[in-house]
């Protein structure tokens, strides 16, 4: 089927580092346009109010300030639709694009500002006199749940939605298991905080009454549709262009209220106009993430078996439900249990509005916060009932037999009621993992204390649910030069999908990679796309790519034949030329005259494909600073098929150190009125180049996907998904002798430093391996029935 | 007000307002967009360039400061034909992805081994934790300076 050419599954390097190692990277911020002006946005001091009045005369005074559009110039003021789950119920708690009177977050629009320069539109900002009425703050979800101050009077409540994952009996389960234990967790809100932040360069023509928006990324056919809506054009007359994107990592490229304001701007004074975000900007304005705490329950056989979970999860949704808002309470309901054979779960999920920046997907969003819960109870039933960490895991992950293994059923669902895992063999991943760890020699290490440090291990198992349908959309031409251009729905952010793209392409053509040109993300190129989320380019785009490619060489094969004679299955392709068996043969270019070219669409019907993993760490705890230095960290996971291991292995090493950040340092920290605390990069931390060094990934193709003719799977989100867990694990393991409940993320050092100052002082000092608590007086509220 | 000063080897003149950091000098006023802004704080390291042989972020140094130096950006590292050794690595690596952190790593690693062409792990880790980049993990970023640092030594016994 493939050609006889070998890039699918070799190392080829990147097709884009050449233009980005030589700094020639087009990003938004470096695009100009004749006559352009530059935008400002005033956004929202104050976390919860009323804007009273807006003076922008002295604003409109300064010299080189042309326009300040506030929602009064807007008129009616369009709220941004959901791109997933828009559920009944939601549209009440959608985004203005504009403060219309109330604000709701420290962060929200009220005014653009446009000017001559960046500095002065951000002076005429400065210049803006807001009147403003303060109301009390919703501060967190606890506040949020009491309703006595509603971010939507007319709505007369704070929840947002509830989703329930069902499955068997969780009741009966409970009623009759001789092990269960009860625990609380809490991850912290965070974000996917890209090093480029956001940008748009929207230009109208009037005579055309054309807009183009360059800056697009992500999902760049729904907000076309979406912008052309709002501004009463037909979609065909906007364009959104895709330039090179400084990382997405599911926040980029959602509509914003910015993806309306911008290209309304440009409209309204009839020049071009640029907006970029700065960081401050960015922190209260882009999405954030994660924020999730519950209490969960686990019922287990007192030899390991889960019976099952339930419980309650709440999650703190800022103020508006946005695009994919939904997207991470969903998860946590339908994907609690992982990989894990959990055949009784009941899971409530309440999605709760507060006066902070609205959160959307944040890479492996529902799925981080789960792992976390997940593995710390199921680590917890392990250490009560006397069972080894990775025995635990072993007895309860879902076998082989049983794929596909259907998971937990969604109230209420819209078109995701049921979800299953596809294909694979989990345990194999597991052993293989433990195995290049030396699992079993480790154990030793457990809670020891060595040179002043405490020692652990923790190991975790994930599911990455991904390729999220409903179809991708590719276009190949072959061109007069005899080079063949891929026109593609994906959408790059950072990603390497040219590279793949071509090497999809040029295997399947049979032709050398530099013949293959790939372009992608913007709209002019196809009619409908679905771009890049869920870790979707490769197996939708990459399938539909296939299947063109597969289309054209036929269409090759023909105009060869009817040229040159005889039937299309005689005309052989080899190097760029058709030849007939005694020996005349045709160039492509000579061909492309014919003008040659096929549309193809890949679907799914939305099968989901399951990636799966295992993931092993080391860990040492210095209790006298709080430090955790991870001393071995290691991933495997089975894509089914990999396209480019040198990418594949990037996307792995990447999403587990965004993970570390995630478990250890990133926090968004808001005070009681609501404001952000973290509103720089030298408050709110991630990791640098010296954090952590000792990450291993492997990879393997045992288990090809059934439902792409690739055999691929989502890949990019797996790895990130269980470091939450496993970093708890591993440290409370470390410190099981000081009774540490690592309940709670970010694992900064002052929590742990706590964990060895706060704990009963006869524990102090003790190095003590960890002993199985296996009674109800232990840590928690474990009860185990004799 | 006028700044005179050698981009890339080049002499240049520009005029700038006083406010302005070099960064916006250089992507704006000269159009040499491959120096990034990240933070526009001094706390990413994307604007990193070389001013007299010294790695600088260009959001913390004004544009009329920089008044008789020789700088650097990424654009000035390799010629039309080939990429540099340091770039050569990264790419051998794969220790870009979405590549918006990527020149400001370039610059601050160039600097760092024309100075210290044998300057270990450790070392060149603690020089780039200067720099936020957060597709990579830093690892193969870190292997790509470690295998780089012969090209430097060779260059360095004239
Ligand atoms: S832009 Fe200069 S350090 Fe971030
Ligand atoms: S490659 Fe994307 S930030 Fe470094």
């Amino acid at each position: 089927m493939i050609g006889t050419n070998r890039y699918i599954g070799s190392p080829v390097e990147r097709i884009e580092d050449l233009r980005f190692l030589r700094g020639r990277g087009e990003f938004v911020g470096d695009l100009k346009s004749q006559g352009m002006l530059h935008a400002a946005i005033l956004r929202s001091p104050i976390a919860h109010g009323r804007i009273r009045g807006l003076d922008s005369a002295a604003a409109r005074a300064i010299p080189g300030v042309r326009d300040v559009i506030a929602a009064a110039e807007i008129g009616a003021v369009p709220t941004i639709p959901l791109r997933l789950l828009p559920l009944p119920g939601t549209e009440r708690f959608l985004q203005p694009v504009i403060a219309t009177g109330r604000l709701r977050y420290v962060g929200e629009p009220i005014a653009v500002v446009l000017a001559d320069s960046a500095a002065l539109a951000e002076d005429g900002v400065g210049a803006l006199i807001l009147d403003l009425e303060e109301l009390p703050p919703v501060a967190d979800r606890r506040a949020s749940g009491r309703h006595e101050i509603l971010l939507f009077e007319e709505s007369g409540t704070n929840l947002a939605m509830t989703f329930t994952g069902v499955l068997g009996d969780a009741e009966a389960a409970f009623r009759d298991a001789p092990y269960v234990r009860r625990e609380c967790f809490e991850v912290q809100r965070h974000t996917a905080l890209p090093m480029e932040p956001r940008g748009l360069l929207a230009e109208w023509d009037s005579t055309q009454q054309r807009m183009t928006v360059l800056g697009a990324a992500k999902v760049p056919f729904f907000n076309r549709d979406t912008l052309a809506a709002m501004l009463g054009l037909a979609p065909a007359s906007v364009d959104l262009i895709e330039n090179d994107v400084g990382g997405g990592f599911g926040a980029r490229g959602e509509f914003y209220p910015e993806d309306f304001l911008i290209p309304f701007a440009a409209r309204h004074v009839g020049r071009p106009v640029r907006w970029l975000e700065d960081r401050r900007e960015h922190l209260t304005a882009m999405n954030h993430a994660r924020q999730a705490d519950c209490e969960v329950e686990i019922a287990c056989r007192r030899d390991g078996t889960i019976l099952g979970m339930r419980g309650e999860i709440f999650v703190d949704l800022g103020a508006y439900v946005r695009t994919n808002g939904l997207i991470q309470p969903r998860t946590l309901a339908q994907c609690f249990s992982g990989p894990y054979r959990v055949p009784n779960l009941h899971m409530v999920v309440r999605a709760l509005l507060t006066n902070k920046t609205p959160s959307g997907t944040y890479r492996g969003p529902g799925r981080y916060e789960a792992s976390f819960f997940c593995e710390r109870l199921i680590e917890l039933a392990a250490v009560d009932l006397g069972l080894d960490s990775a025995e635990m895991r072993r007895r309860n992950l879902i076998g082989a037999a049983e794929m596909p293994y259907k998971l937990a059923r969604l109230e209420p669902g819209g078109a995701a009621v049921d979800t299953e895992c596809d294909s694979g063999d989990y345990g194999e991943v597991l052993e293989r993992c433990l195995a290049e760890f030396a699992w079993e020699e480790k154990r030793t290490l457990q809670g020891r204390l060595i040179d002043g440090r405490y020692h652990g291990i923790a190991v975790a198992c994930f599911i990455e649910g991904a390729g999220a349908g409903p179809k991708e959309a590719a276009r190949l031409e072959l061109e007069p030069d005899g080079t063949v251009a891929v026109y593609v729905g994906s959408a790059a952010v950072g990603q390497g999908l040219e590279t793949v793209m071509a090497q999809v392409a040029s295997d399947t053509l049979g032709m050398p990679i530099d013949l293959v040109r790939v372009f992608h993300g913007s709209t002019p190129y196809l009619n409908e796309g679905y771009g890049a989320f869920a870790s979707r380019s490769t197996v939708l785009g990459g399938s539909a790519v296939y299947e063109g490619a597969k289309s054209l060489l036929e269409k090759i094969r023909g105009a060869a034949a009817a040229r040159l004679g005889g039937p299309p299955d005689d005309i052989e392709l080899v190097d760029g030329r058709a030849r007939t068996r005694d020996g005349r043969s045709l160039s492509f270019a000579d061909l492309a005259a014919d003008g040659l070219r096929v549309d193809a669409m890949f679907q799914n019907n939305n099968k989901l494909t399951y990636t799966y993993g295992s993931a092993v760490a080391h860990v040492a705890v210095d209790l006298g600073t709080g430090q955790v230095e991870v001393l071995d960290f290691l991933v495997v996971e089975d894509v089914g098929r990999i396209v480019n291991p040198l990418t594949l292995h990037g996307q792995a090493i990447g999403g587990v150190v965004q993970g570390l950040g995630g478990a250890f340092m990133e926090n968004l920290v808001y005070d009681a009125n609501g404001q952000l605390l973290t509103g720089t990069l030298a408050d709110y931390l991630i990791p640098t180049a010296s954090d952590f060094p000792r990450i291993r990934a492997i990879a393997l193709e045992n288990h090809p996907s059934p439902s792409n003719p690739l055999g691929v799977k989502g890949a990019g989100e797996g790895p990130i998904i269980p470091v939450g867990g496993l970093m708890a694990n591993a440290v409370g393991n470390a410190l099981a002798s000081f009774g540490a409940m690592p309940n709670q993320l970010p694992l900064s050092p002052a929590r742990v430093w706590r964990m060895g100052a706060e704990a009963p002082m006869e524990n102090l000092g003790k190095n003590a391996r960890a002993e199985p608590v296996s009674d109800a007086a232990g840590p928690g509220r474990s009860q185990i029935r004799r | 007000m006028q700044v005179n000063f050698k981009l890339n080897g080049t002499p240049v003149v520009v005029d700038v307002e006083p406010r302005m950091h070099l960064a916006d000098c250089l992507r704006d006023e000269l159009r040499q967009t491959g120096t990034h802004l990240g933070c526009e704080h001094g706390a990413c390291g994307a604007c990193t360039v070389i001013v007299d042989g010294a790695a600088v972020r260009a959001c913390l140094m004004l544009a009329v400061q920089v008044e008789g130096s020789s700088i650097v950006t990424v654009e000035g590292l390799s010629t039309e034909e080939a990429l540099t050794p340091l770039q050569t690595a990264f790419r051998k690596h794969h220790a870009l992805q979405c590549g918006f952190c990527t020149p400001g790593m370039l610059t601050t690693a160039h600097a760092l081994l024309t100075d210290e062409p044998d300057a270990d792990g450790d070392r060149i880790r603690a020089v780039l934790s200067g720099n936020l980049c957060r597709c990579t993990g830093y690892i193969p970023i870190v292997d790509a300076v470690l295998d780089a640092r012969a090209a430097y030594r060779k260059s360095d016994k004239r």
